[in-house]
Parts: C-alpha cells; sequence; structure tokens
C-alpha cells in the first residue's frame, strides 16, 4: 500500500529546490473535494493501486474519487464521486482496482496533518511524516458540518482512465530534434515501463538520437527529457526543479492528470498541440 | 552588456528566457539583475520566477495575461536602465572538515593525481565559489569556481547513501549534499551545518549570486558546531561583498 497526504502543491518554493508534489491528478482530487464543498486546497489522502482501511474516530462526512479500487463503508459497496456520510466507528476499506491508478479520499474540511512551506502535502525531507503506514492516525476538523446536496453523484467521463492520447507541447529542446525523430516521437506509442512513481515516468520504447546534454536547466512537472540512450521520462509531480536532459516536450496540465492514472504497461501516445499565444 | 534574449513558452503558462549557453559569472549576473527587475515589478499575474546557469523561468497565471503580453512587457523591462539595482550579494563561509573519517574519496583522489591529499584540500579551501542556482535536492547548490587541478570524474557506480553534509566533487563540480542521498561524486570532506531547514521561513541561507567559501576544521571543531547547530544557536559567518 502507498498513500500520502497530498493538496495542490507546494508553491514558491523552487528557488530552494523543492519540489512542487500534490495530488498527482488534480482533476479528480478537486471533484473530491468540490463534492463535499471544500476549499480546492484541502488535503485530501492519494492512494496508489490499493487503499488503506480507515476506522473514523468521529462522525463526518467523505467523498472518493479518482479510481475505481472497489470502496466499501463496513463491508457495503459504496460509490465513487458522491458525499458519503460516516458515523463514529466505521470503518472505510478498499478491494479491486478496477479503472484508473490514483484515488482519492476527501473528508470535510481536509485532513489537518503537518503543514509545511504552505503545503500538506507529504514529501521525505520535507515533511516529518512521508507516507500514511499502519496505525498512522490522521486529524480533521470536527466542527464543520456539510452542506446538504447529499444525493448528488458526478459521473466522471471514462475517457478520464482509457484515453491513450497525451496532449503535449513543443519542449525547449523539441527544434533540436532531426525531422524524422519528430515525426516518430509524435507517431509511435510508447509503454509505461516499471520506473513509474510520483517523480517520474519512464517509457519503454527508445528514441534514438545525438543530441548533446543541455546546461543545466529549469523543468516543470510534464516536462518530457530524452536521455542519450534514447529513454523518454516524463516528470511528474514530484520531479526535482532542474535538469540536464534535452527537454523535448511538455505535457499538458489536463494530461499529467491523465497519465497519473495510467500504469506498467500502459501504452500512450503524444499528440502535438498548438500553444494559443 | 545587452545579451540576446531567447524567450520560449514552456507549457500552458511559463516562459522560460535562455541566454546564450554557456556558464559565466557575468550571465548570471545579468540574470540575477533582470531577476530582480521583474520582482520588484511586484506583478500579480507573476506566481514564481527561478533561475538556473544560462535561463531564468517565470510561471505566471495565464487567466491574467497572454505569452504575447509577458513578452513586451519583459522585452521593456530588460533594456530598461538598470543602475538603481543593486544586488548585495553575500559571502557565507563554510566549515568543512576534510579528515579521513568523512574524506572517504580522498586518498584515491590524490593517488590518482599524484598530490597530497593536504594540496588537495589547501586547493579546495582556498577558492572562492559563486552559487548558480539551487536544485536537484532541497538545498543543493550548483557552484562554480572548482579549481581545474581538481576536476574529477563522477563515480562509475554510484553510492547508494552519501551523508547528509557531504562536501564532493563531481566533474568540474562542487557541492555538498543537504540531505543523505544517493550520489556518484567523490566525497573530500563533511560540513556540520544546516543547508536546507524546512521549517524555516526561508530554508536556505544562500542565494543565486552568493558566494561561498569552505573553512576547513578540526573534528573537535565539527563536534563543537555540530552541537550547536542542533540547539539551534550555531551562527554563520557572512559579509556582504561589493557595493
Amino acid at each position: 500500500m502507498y498513500s500520502t497526504i497530498q493538496d495542490l502543491g507546494r508553491h514558491g518554493y523552487q528557488e530552494y529546490g523543492v519540489p512542487y508534489s500534490g495530488v498527482m491528478d488534480m482533476h479528480s482530487a478537486s471533484m473530491a473535494n468540490v463534492l463535499l464543498g471544500n476549499d480546492k486546497h484541502a488535503a485530501v489522502i492519494e492512494m496508489t493501486m490499493t487503499g488503506p482501511t480507515l476506522k473514523f474516530s468521529c462522525d463526518t462526512s467523505i467523498c472518493i474519487s479518482g479510481a475505481d479500487m472497489s470502496p466499501k463503508l463496513n463491508e457495503v459497496p459504496i460509490k465513487l464521486n458522491k458525499q458519503i456520510s460516516i458515523k463514529k466507528g466505521d470503518l472505510v476499506s478498499f478491494g479491486k482496482l478496477i479503472s484508473g491508478f490514483r484515488g482519492y479520499l476527501a473528508v470535510l474540511g481536509g485532513f489537518k496533518t503537518e503543514k509545511v512551506m504552505n503545503s500538506y502535502s507529504m514529501y521525505h525531507g520535507i515533511t516529518d511524516q512521508s507516507t500514511l503506514f499502519k496505525n498512522s492516525s490522521l486529524l480533521i476538523d470536527t466542527s464543520l458540518k456539510s452542506l446538504g446536496k447529499k444525493h448528488a453523484v458526478i459521473k466522471m467521463r471514462n475517457t478520464h482512465f482509457n484515453v491513450k492520447k497525451i496532449e503535449v507541447f513543443k519542449g525547449p529542446e523539441f527544434q533540436k530534434l532531426s525531422q524524422e525523430q519528430q515525426e516518430l516521437l509524435l507517431s509511435q506509442d510508447f509503454t509505461i515501463s516499471k520506473e513509474n512513481n510520483r517523480m517520474a515516468y519512464q517509457l519503454e520504447e527508445l528514441l534514438e538520437n545525438n543530441l548533446e546534454p543541455i546546461i543545466t536547466s529549469s523543468v516543470l512537472p510534464g516536462t518530457v527529457q530524452l536521455t542519450p540512450s534514447g529513454k523518454l521520462i516524463v516528470l511528474m509531480r514530484d520531479c526535482q526543479t532542474t535538469g540536464g536532459y534535452p527537454r523535448v516536450l511538455q505535457l499538458k496540465e489536463s494530461a499529467i492528470n491523465i497519465l497519473a492514472q495510467k500504469f506498467t504497461g500502459h501504452t500512450i501516445c503524444f499528440d502535438l498541440k498548438a500553444l494559443l499565444i | 552588456m545587452i545579451y540576446k534574449l531567447t524567450y520560449k513558452p514552456f507549457g500552458e503558462r511559463a516562459v522560460l528566457i535562455e541566454w546564450p549557453a554557456v556558464i559565466d559569472e557575468n550571465t548570471l549576473l545579468d540574470i540575477s539583475l533582470f531577476k530582480e527587475k521583474i520582482k520588484n515589478e511586484d506583478l500579480e499575474y507573476i506566481v514564481e520566477i527561478r533561475n538556473a546557469y544560462d535561463s531564468l523561468l517565470v510561471v505566471y497565471v495565464k487567466e491574467l495575461i497572454s505569452f504575447r503580453n509577458i513578452l513586451n512587457k519583459f522585452g521593456e523591462l530588460y533594456h530598461q536602465e538598470k543602475k538603481h539595482f543593486k544586488l548585495r550579494p553575500k559571502l557565507w563561509k563554510i566549515p568543512v572538515c576534510y579528515d579521513d573519517i568523512f574524506a572517504i574519496d580522498l586518498n584515491e583522489m590524490a593517488l590518482e593525481k599524484g598530490v597530497s591529499k593536504d594540496t588537495i584540500i589547501k586547493l579546495h579551501a582556498k577558492a572562492v565559489y559563486t552559487v548558480y542556482f539551487i536544485g536537484f535536492l532541497p538545498g543543493f547548490m550548483y557552484l562554480g569556481g572548482l579549481d581545474k587541478k581538481l576536476h574529477t570524474p563522477r563515480k562509475s557506480t554510484p553510492r547508494l547513501k552519501i551523508p547528509k553534509g557531504a562536501v564532493a566533487i563531481g566533474g568540474e563540480q562542487t557541492g555538498i549534499y543537504p540531505s543523505e542521498s544517493p550520489g556518484g561524486w567523490n566525497i573530500i570532506g563533511n560540513s556540520p551545518i544546516e543547508f536546507f531547514n524546512p521549517k524555516n521561513n526561508i530554508p536556505c541561507f544562500a542565494n543565486a549570486g552568493d558566494r561561498i567559501v569552505f573553512n576547513p576544521i578540526s573534528i573537535k571543531a565539527y563536534k563543537d558546531i555540530t552541537t550547536l547547530v542542533e540547539a539551534g544557536v550555531y551562527q554563520l559567518e557572512s559579509e556582504v561583498i561589493g557595493d
């Protein structure tokens, strides 16, 4: 099990080498918060592939969004993208992964773990705790009253999990690729390798190239780096702030959310979009 | 000097401004001045601004300004008279213990280069280094100014754990590991001070453009400083340079 507390990330500290962090799939996490009437910055649990079993020691409301991990409340299946009332002593658990890869559990008012540099997002070396572990206890605000609208259910579009196209823009070094390399990069299918985590997703298929390394420069989540051996690395939310590999593509923000729901063995292809400037 | 800058969109809401691709102090100075100018404007649409060796990245709120308008604004700003912008870089004196208990690669480096360990330490501690920017790990300073005689290739197999505070040489660069991490650089000492503290409002003491020197200390002094650092009372020596 790999679960962490995340919000929309740590902004304004990149000049000190601090990664942004934050939920990998902002679209799904925001959905869970919106349905509870939370602020969009409220901290949620990000669950990867499977979720923890949570025992509540107070009444509250939750909403689960993103990957479908067969959530249950006291052993009874519950819906995604719907506000769920929780009573003291209730158990929320997860089962088989049906779709997606990362699930989000939001709670009324958000989780109140350690806040460092204006963010609850867990990251090794920044927050004291870097993942949730067995018997972790999490604080929530019990003074809040849930807003009505308990019957509202939002249906997520399946394309969020099924689409193969990853929309991209040209990266700063795209033009250094030959015409042929550019065409290959934009027409070929790529398979997500087992090296995929919150820092980066590596792709299996190689893109032969003779690009020189660049002088170390800034990178962003969604930057696609090309190594001398031809490996493509898509940087994700916990990525370093700088890098020395040519930056051939930059994912559209929404495409980072889509990629975050994919894992080892899934195929993607890059779909080049023109920037409206 | 006025450089020819290139502006590139970097995703939907960032602009990458590039200087000619070289690593030198004049470029850094020009980048730092431009960065200060932009910061000084207090533009409500700017979220973040950070530099590397030959570039400046500006992240903005795309709902508030277009890429085209950013270009116009920045182009104008860059050519504005800059004499009333004074950078006040600092010189930081970093204590480093080069004793064998920390300097696990010093012996091999000395043998390789056919010089004494002392010569390496003297050369390393004699130079004044420039902080170009912080990246790679939280609090890791990219330093320029390593003596050519000390350039040493990275280890062919990186170590899985390099201790916090390790002072190391990798290729043409020297640096300090602010936290335990894997790494392939040659370790020649250790500094007892904190280079990154996430609990501080400003987590690093140094900024891009600052200078640092390494001040060799004994094991005894290392232990004394460690005690002070742990108690939160250690004062790092620094001075403002130039004016």
